[in-house]
């Protein structure tokens, strides 16, 4: 039984401009010990569906249209808020992009790192934090014990996200999810973050969620893969097999339109247009307006994710077409 | 560079008369390609910190820029890499003249550009123009795009007679892809690719020389980011422009630039063509940055070595003695904290590679270029 | 790494160009509501479009429009005068012709209610035009400039915050000798001034930082220009806000003046004034009549434009976009 499966989730927002379809039909899987990487532009949906599975979607206006998220065998959706909550923090934990409006100012970060315990396990003051102290050092801080009582703007940008990663380490989740974690790092803090993520999954063997626009950043630590696009999984794949041979145009536009550190080229071959809005997603496949190989039929029948593979999957109607032309 | 820039100072005061002559020659003929359009020295941005409401007094200052020099050459691209707080983005502000510099000289074709105003500044700015980062609060809101974009005619009214501006804004449109036809539009009906594309079109509108281009992309999706790259590509070609662009993805920089100044506390550290930086860095920074850039190839990024910097950035309100990047540097010795080093051709320069030396100035003692830092080669 | 094969053709300019040719009916602006895609929208007209939408507006705004119709043509709904008083009907209650009763000097309470609008709304529009000019050119002076401009006008703007606004009336104009309505717009635009020059100040600061004043900059743009096309435009809406729900309060302050005897005096008719006369010797517990309506027309009017403040500052919010 795989740790977290979500299934056919459907999300809308309810906005003054009529219903935007965040979340059409996503299915994925995470196991112990798993990293998913979930990529996507803005607006494909990534964020929304992991706030869904968090339990801390806005609603209203959003509202979750179907579908379940089985979390350890038993389904999220079904469970009155008060069980829910008890799973938000001690089972599952979120890690956000912006490390500085996710802490707060006014409490050193011993304080907000040691109230975990204090609340979820009734520690004391010295005890809790004694715990906050060796969190700070799991996540490789230099002299925690003396910056045990700074406050949050005292420390840079990385050393936040760190924090940030100590905090939803702290009960010792069984799966984290991670929203865009690096983006608002710089490039040299990035790596260094990026592995530190990767180093504590593989020693609690937590299940990860990595979210993130960024095909470069999560290359040498996800397992596999999941690209979204408006709203739906547009391709599903061991990381490896994906960059090697993308089964979707998709996927495929994007990695060409990436331009690369050790390539030098004069033009990149973006995708033609943009993302659809989300109130008036295409017929058929959503991709079909920016799609080189767009057919009649793509513009009529949504494509199912076809079994590429055994562990591959692709929403394209013509994915064989891909693989041989390869 | 001191001992260089006395030189200068002299040949200065020797010349007054014929520099000015052949500056008035070269900015009369078109300038051709390769020769510097742009040349900037020793400049320097200080930004007091002050203390007190009513009576301030100055306690320090924030270094933002710490001397930095550069040439930028007509058609090509120069980009500038570095980190958040390196201080390119108030190099591109001093030369657009959107702040005035501490101390240092721009020359613009070879005229002393830094210090003027008034008009003479106005049709300067003419030639030097500006790409903002996000798409989102560079264009005013409260304005149509045809009035955004028709605005440098509006200031400088000799570009174009008042009856012909809605055929020019409606060429510019075209000419960065988008539909004439939305002239009449407000920026928040529009995309953030779509947005910035106005943005190019207005720093277009006055067919400037040079534009600075301060992280166009970089608050753009992935698949917009590329069409935005390559048409800034296609406007280079057509309109013979030259770029400063900034930009902390080195990826990008990479892929449109023809040289590369890599930034470190206000100090250009290393500055080369794009293969001496990217094939042939030497400058421990430079290697660090290439070695932490993730390639979106999992095969590629095994075997490839991270160099990963110990601590943060130094506060430039208090940068380190010597060289600013000692603190976080791995072959850092006590030279590195008593002497400076000058951003020169390294003497002892020994390559690693293999190829044909490849030399290019690098801010280090002990410049040496280092295996691996880079992903394998294809093949 | 195999190179990854090219989807449509050598790439290049040709797909640059298709891109952009094909891609423009589906990149058009994004749909905006319902049957406008087509339209330009500037950010007025959709706050506009909110408001005409806002039944708190659509009451705010019918209060208003009659309010002030009867503060122009007092006559169309009560054709009295009302500084004909027959001291003989003192007090009387309610009759036919006369429904809201006599006051203490016998006058029409009827008649003096809907004339005393005209002294209110005159009071409110001019002591708002006023305080916002004034107001907002300090204020943007202080946020445009800033410096030693800003550091003298906020300052003058902190010592002007601290006067008391109710003392400070009683201790100037109780100075003043005969006061008309231009003495007490004078004085609440004097003592109204420096709440808006804050947040005019703020707000030009804020807009001052966006990239696209920047932008004119870059391109040669003046002063005046950057002020005029970028700044004001964009700053403007939290003065319009502030100033909208301060008329209310300079209506119900001119009142409170008036009622304590250094606003207005008669013969000009105001509410205030009149609950005053009210209140003298407790008159009202035999007669409510006298109290009740002219304060009930005061409620109304604060409440009407403090719901048209509030409906606007809803309309014009950036955030709820």
């Amino acid at each position: 039984m795989s740790l977290l499966e979500v299934r056919d989730l459907h999300v809308e927002f309810h906005t003054r401009d009529g219903v935007a379809k965040a979340v059409n039909g996503v299915s994925y899987e995470v196991d112990a010990g798993e990293t998913l990487a979930v990529l996507g532009e803005s607006g494909s949906g990534k964020s929304v569906t992991a706030q869904a599975v968090m339990g801390i979607l806005d609603i209203p206006p959003g509202r979750i249209a179907g579908g379940e998220i089985i979390f350890q065998g038993q389904d999220l959706l079904k469970l009155p808020e008060e069980e829910r909550r008890k799973i938000r923090g001690r089972k599952m934990a979120m890690i956000f992009q912006d490390a500085l409006s996710s802490l707060n100012p006014v409490l050193s970060v011993g304080y907000q790192l040691g109230e975990m315990f204090r609340v979820h396990q009734g520690m004391s003051r010295k005890e809790a934090r004694a715990k906050a102290v060796e969190l700070m050092e799991r996540v490789r801080i230099p002299a925690a014990r003396e910056r045990v009582n700074d406050y949050p703007h005292q420390f840079s940008g990385g050393m936040r996200q760190r924090i940030m990663i100590a905090m939803a380490l702290a009960l010792e989740p069984d799966l984290i999810i991670a929203d865009e974690p690096t983006t608002a790092l710089d490039v040299t803090v990035q790596a260094q973050v990026m592995e530190l993520l990767a180093d504590l999954q593989r020693e609690f063997n937590m299940g990860l969620i990595l979210i993130t626009h960024d095909l470069g950043v999560v290359a040498d630590v996800a397992d596999k893969i999941a690209v979204m696009y408006a709203g739906r999984i547009v391709e599903t794949a061991p990381v490896k097999d994906l960059y090697r041979a993308p089964a979707h145009p998709y996927t495929r536009g994007l990695l060409d339109s990436i331009p690369r550190l050790d390539q030098k080229g004069h033009q990149l071959s973006a995708i033609k247009g943009m993302p659809p809005s989300l109130l008036e997603i295409p017929p058929g496949c959503a991709f079909n307006p920016r799609c080189p190989m767009a057919r009649p039929v793509c513009r009529t029948d949504e494509p199912p994710l076809y079994e590429v593979d055994d562990d591959r999957a692709s929403a394209c109607h013509f994915w064989k077409e891909m693989f041989d032309a390869r | 560079m001191h001992a260089d820039h006395s030189g200068k100072k002299q040949a200065r005061e020797e010349g007054v008369i014929a520099r000015k002559l052949m500056a008035r020659a070269q900015a009369e003929n078109a300038y051709a390609e390769g020769e510097a359009i742009l040349e900037v020295r020793d400049l320097v941005k200080h930004f007091p910190l002050t203390q007190g409401i009513v009576l301030k007094r100055q306690v320090g200052a924030v270094k933002a820029v710490d001397g930095v020099s550069f040439d930028l050459h007509k058609g090509e691209t120069l980009g500038i890499v570095g980190e958040s707080g390196c201080g390119k983005s108030t190099v591109a502000k001093l030369v657009t003249h959107l702040e005035q510099p501490t101390a240092g000289t721009i020359r613009y074709k070879g005229e002393d550009i830094t210090r003027l105003s008034g008009r003479a500044l106005k049709a300067v700015r003419r030639n030097i123009q500006m790409v903002f980062q996000d798409p989102y609060t560079s264009l005013n809101p409260r304005m149509t795009v045809g009035d955004i974009i028709g605005e440098p005619f509006d200031i400088h009214p000799e570009v174009a007679p008042k009856g012909d501006r809605r055929r020019k804004v409606q060429e510019l449109l075209d000419v960065v892809g988008l539909n004439p036809e939305y002239i009449n539009r407000y920026p928040h009906q529009f995309s953030g690719g779509q947005r910035q594309r106005i943005g190019i079109a207005r720093g277009l509108a006055l067919r400037p020389e040079i534009i600075v281009a301060d992280e166009p992309v970089s608050a753009l999706d992935v698949s917009v980011q590329a069409q935005v790259v390559n048409l800034m590509a296609k406007l280079q070609d057509e309109f013979g422009l030259s770029y400063m662009f900034i930009a902390h993805d080195l990826s990008v920089v990479r892929h449109i630039s023809d040289r590369v100044g890599v930034m470190y506390l206000g100090k250009i550290v290393e500055i080369g063509t794009d293969t001496e930086i990217y094939e042939h860095a030497t400058h421990p920074y430079t290697q660090a940055l290439l070695s932490a850039v993730p390639v979106p190839d999992p095969e590629a990024e095994e075997g490839r070595e991270r160099i990963v910097l110990e601590g943060d950035v130094p506060s430039p309100a208090n940068p380190p003695s010597g060289c600013h990047f000692r603190t976080r540097c791995w072959k850092a010795q006590h030279r590195c904290v008593v002497e400076e080093p000058l951003l020169i051709v390294p003497e002892n320069f020994t390559d690693t590679a293999g190829d044909e030396p490849v030399h290019h100035p690098s801010a280090c003692h002990f410049a040496a270029e280092r295996a691996s830092v880079m992903p394998p080669a294809e093949g | 790494m195999t190179e990854p094969p090219a989807i449509g053709g050598p790439g290049g300019a040709m797909e640059l160009a298709e891109s952009e040719g094909g891609g423009l009916e589906g990149k058009g602006p994004r749909p905006g509501r319902k049957g406008s895609g087509k339209r330009a929208r500037s950010l007025w007209s959709d706050a506009w479009h909110d408001l005409s939408r806002n039944p708190v507006f659509l009451i705010a705004g019918l209060l208003i429009l009659f309010l002030v119709l009867i503060s122009l043509w007092p006559g169309l709904i009560a054709g009295r005068d009302p500084l004909s008083c027959n001291l003989g009907r003192s007090l009387s209650p309610s009759s036919t012709g006369h429904w809201f009763g006599f006051d203490t000097q016998g006058c029409d309470v009827y008649t003096r209610v809907v004339h005393g609008a005209r002294t209110s709304v005159t009071v409110g529009v001019c002591s708002t035009v006023g305080v916002a000019v004034l107001g907002s050119l300090l204020g943007g002076l202080a946020g445009f400039f800033g410096g030693t401009w800003d550091a003298l006008i906020s300052r003058l703007t902190d010592i002007f915050f601290g006067i008391p606004i109710v003392l400070g009336g009683l201790v100037f104009l109780s100075m003043t000798g005969s006061r008309s309505v231009w003495t007490v717009v004078s004085f609440i635009v004097l003592l109204g001034w420096p709440q808006v020059a804050r947040i005019a100040r703020g707000a030009v600061i804020t807009a001052k930082q966006n990239d696209y004043v920047q932008a004119a900059r870059a391109l040669g743009a003046s002063n005046t220009r950057m002020m005029v096309r970028h700044i004001m435009p964009n700053a403007v809406a939290p003065v319009i806000v502030t100033s909208t729900i301060a008329l209310g309060t300079y209506i119900a302050l001119e009142a409170t003046l008036s009622y304590l005897g250094v606003g207005l005096q008669p013969p000009t008719i105001s509410w205030g004034a009149d609950i005053s006369a009210a209140s003298e010797g407790m008159q009202f517990r035999n007669a409510p009549h006298i109290l009740l309506y002219p304060a009930a027309a005061l409620s109304i009017t604060v409440l009407a434009f403090i719901m048209l403040g509030d409906a606007v500052r809803d309309a014009l919010d950036p955030k709820l976009r």
